[in-house]
């Protein structure tokens, strides 16, 4: 006991230093299990955004970048596929329900998405929520438009407010002759949806019928006089479907992906995340080997500053030494030291975790759309603060074994 | 040997004894032969340099010789294990430092305490450490409130050299080594430093060894010795 009360005075006399080190360790573990909370984070975050939803079809290409495209909004599709072709896959027996996506234009900054009124029916996220209103109601008039949260908190939009479409996504070209209106905001979801504009599928075809070629033509239709047209789209962008029995999954798949008229991807969500998982797992591994490297800089620094501090204790040791502690006490008093400060350090580094997600939360959500969960430290942080508090004992080694050595040298006779 | 009882009435018994530190320029000693008869108290004078340090140093087992006999209240300490050479270092020896003879980011009392923790036998004699350090202190005239709360560091020179008297002290082993303990004290201190040295001592009826050189204290010792006469002293340039 006197021991471990010398050890924490001897530390305590020595705060600035041992408080410099002991706040390294403290922001190096705070950046390690942050950077597992933003990777479980991120991982969660994306496989909530869908649920409830059995295929994904699309045009042929990379399963992830349908994925990507189609529910998260991020790169963009390539192909499209043909109205024709939707229909025909929306009549097969085993969809139970489809929902067509129309992705393509914008609205400063925000993407802007036409689809079905079934979508707002269909669309689960987090384990099967449904998307609920927080003001208005869905999409009744042709230039109505439903915004997400983010939409509406970044850009002050109320019920009732007229909305301009840009034409693509980064574009000054704007359909500001078929103004919208704000005729519902959604509930905040943590998905992409919340930073989402959603237009009826038939409003995309009419802000773009007198287009040609990607520009605007010379005298376009007025907003009343579209109305009056055929406003089937030509093309879509991608469609969600449910099946009526899990069983038939696969086989519609199969089907989808053998489709004769125009090549066509049907992908399983879970399956494509899971893919996206190995192409960011690399990422994810560097992100976590720098910042373990960050840890055991952070514990090869504590090191340095134990030995830089041996010399001066010299004398210290010798009275260790002169009252019968063997040598064996001194090596452990030094690794007890080591252990105390890289314990600090880490307990530290969870307080500091923890007040940054606190801080760092809503700005977080709003930039990335990441949800972080701020659940108390579970098993995953002690086993990890356990595993840090041993390398710290483990480095501290080294300079216990030279003030061993030391002390063994210098007898009784220390000179300085 | 026939005579057991001798041994046991030597409180330090040395013969033949030969160190040699290692490095530049090489210091090397042998005592032929040294004897200190338990409850003596022996003063050791000798210039800087000479190997008084050395000399305790040996006594204590801190270092070993490289041949000979170190007896120690009737026990041969050089074939000892280290571990057990530290043992009993701690249970028989107090030993009081020139200067710097506490740890200096605690209380006094930690100080005093802190043989007890490696010495059974002497935690065995005052189940009461801190009364006992406390009593220690105050003949040593240092008040409780200082020995409790002021941390080491804080304290003066004489009386850190009295808290090192009571560290040696505490749980009476029969042998007290001081290797220059009144050097850094003035004239007048180092009398009173000595008084209550020297009282706490034969109080216990222990072995003082004191190392100095200035031959003005020697007076009031049993016995004077040179470290000159006992030991032979080699420096070798290698
Ligand atoms: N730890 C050590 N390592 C190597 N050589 C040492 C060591 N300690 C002492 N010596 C050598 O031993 C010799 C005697 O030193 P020692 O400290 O025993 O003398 P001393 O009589 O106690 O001197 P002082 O009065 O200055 O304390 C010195 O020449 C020194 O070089
Ligand atoms: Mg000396």
């Amino acid at each position: 006991m006197i021991l471990l009360r010398l050890a924490i005075r001897s530390l305590f006399s020595r705060r600035f230093t041992v408080g410099l080190t002991v706040f390294a360790i403290a922001l190096s573990v705070a950046l390690f299990l942050g950077v597992e909370k933003v990777r479980t984070g991120a991982r969660t975050s994306f496989a909530d955004t869908i649920s409830g939803t059995d295929l994904i079809v699309g045009a042929r290409t990379g399963g992830v970048q349908l994925l990507l495209y189609s529910v998260f909004r991020i790169g963009n599709a390539t192909n499209n596929i043909g109205w024709d072709s939707y229909q025909q896959i929306a009549a097969r027996p085993e969809v139970d329900w489809i929902v067509p996506i129309s992705l393509g234009d914008s609205h400063r900054g925000f993407r802007v998405m036409g689809t079905s009124a079934e979508y707002f029916a269909r669309y689960r996220y987090r384990g099967g929520r449904s998307l609920g209103f927080a003001e208005g109601a869905g999409l009744e008039d042709l230039f109505d438009t439903v915004i997400g949260a983010d939409v509406a908190r970044d850009l002050g939009y109320r019920i009732g407010d007229p909305i301009v479409v840009s034409h693509g996504l980064a574009s000054f070209t704007e359909h500001d002759d078929k103004p919208f209106r704000v005729a519902g905001i959604l509930q905040k979801t943590g998905t992409p949806v919340d930073r989402t504009v959603i237009v009826s599928l038939e409003a995309i075809s009419a802000i773009h019928l007198d287009w040609k070629d990607g520009s605007k033509s010379a005298n376009p239709l007025s907003a009343d006089a579209v109305r009056a047209l055929d406003l089937a789209p030509d093309s879509i962008t991608a469609a969600m479907l449910g099946v009526k029995s899990r069983m038939q999954v696969f086989r519609l798949q199969r089907d989808i992906n053998e489709f004769g008229a125009e090549p066509l991807l049907a992908i399983l969500p879970g399956v494509a995340l899971q893919e996206l998982w190995q192409i960011v797992g690399v990422a994810e591994s560097a992100l976590v080997g720098v910042s373990a490297m960050v840890v055991t800089t952070a514990l090869l620094g504590m090191a340095a500053m134990i030995f830089a501090g041996l010399n001066e204790r010299r004398r210290e040791m010798a009275i260790f030494r002169s009252v019968g502690a063997r040598p064996r006490v001194i090596l452990g008093m030094l690794m007890l030291e080591a252990l105390l400060i890289a314990l600090a350090g880490a307990l530290l580094g969870l307080v500091l975790l923890y007040l940054g997600l606190v801080v760092a939360r809503p700005w977080v959500d709003a930039a990335f759309g990441l949800y972080l969960p701020l659940t108390a430290p579970g098993r995953f942080e002690a086993s990890w603060i356990g595993v840090i508090v041993l390398a710290g004992g483990l480095v501290g080694l080294f300079p216990a074994i030279r003030a061993y050595r030391m002390s063994l040298a210098d007898g009784m006779t220390v000179r300085n | 040997m026939a005579a057991s009882e001798t041994e046991a009435t030597n409180a330090i018994l040395m013969s033949g004894v030969k160190f040699a530190w290692s490095g530049a320029p090489r210091f090397g000693m042998s005592i032929a032969e040294l004897a200190v008869p338990a409850g003596q108290t022996v003063f050791l004078l000798g210039e800087s340099g000479s190997g008084k340090s050395t000399l305790l140093s040996l006594i204590c087992g801190i270092n070993q010789p490289e041949e000979g006999r170190i007896e120690i209240a009737g026990q041969d300490i050089v074939p000892m294990k280290g571990a057990a050479r530290d043992r009993f270092r701690a249970e028989q020896i107090g030993v009081i430092f020139q200067m710097f003879n506490l740890l200096p980011y605690t209380t006094a009392l930690d100080n005093i305490l802190l043989p007890l923790r490696f010495a059974p036998e002497r935690r065995r004699r005052c189940p009461d450490g801190r009364g006992e350090a406390l009593r220690l202190a105050k003949a040593l005239g240092l008040p409780a409130a200082l020995v409790e709360r002021t941390q080491a560091a804080a304290l003066s020179t004489g009386q850190q050299q009295r808290v090192a008297v009571a560290r040696a002290l505490i749980g009476q082993p029969q042998l007290i080594i001081a290797d220059e303990p009144t050097s850094a004290l003035d004239a007048n201190a180092q009398a009173a430093f000595l008084d209550l040295l020297f009282e706490q001592v034969q109080q216990m009826g222990a072995t003082l060894l004191l190392v100095s050189h200035d031959i003005r204290l020697a007076e009031r010792f049993d016995r004077r010795l040179d470290i000159l006469d006992i030991a032979d002293v080699r420096r070798e340039a290698t």
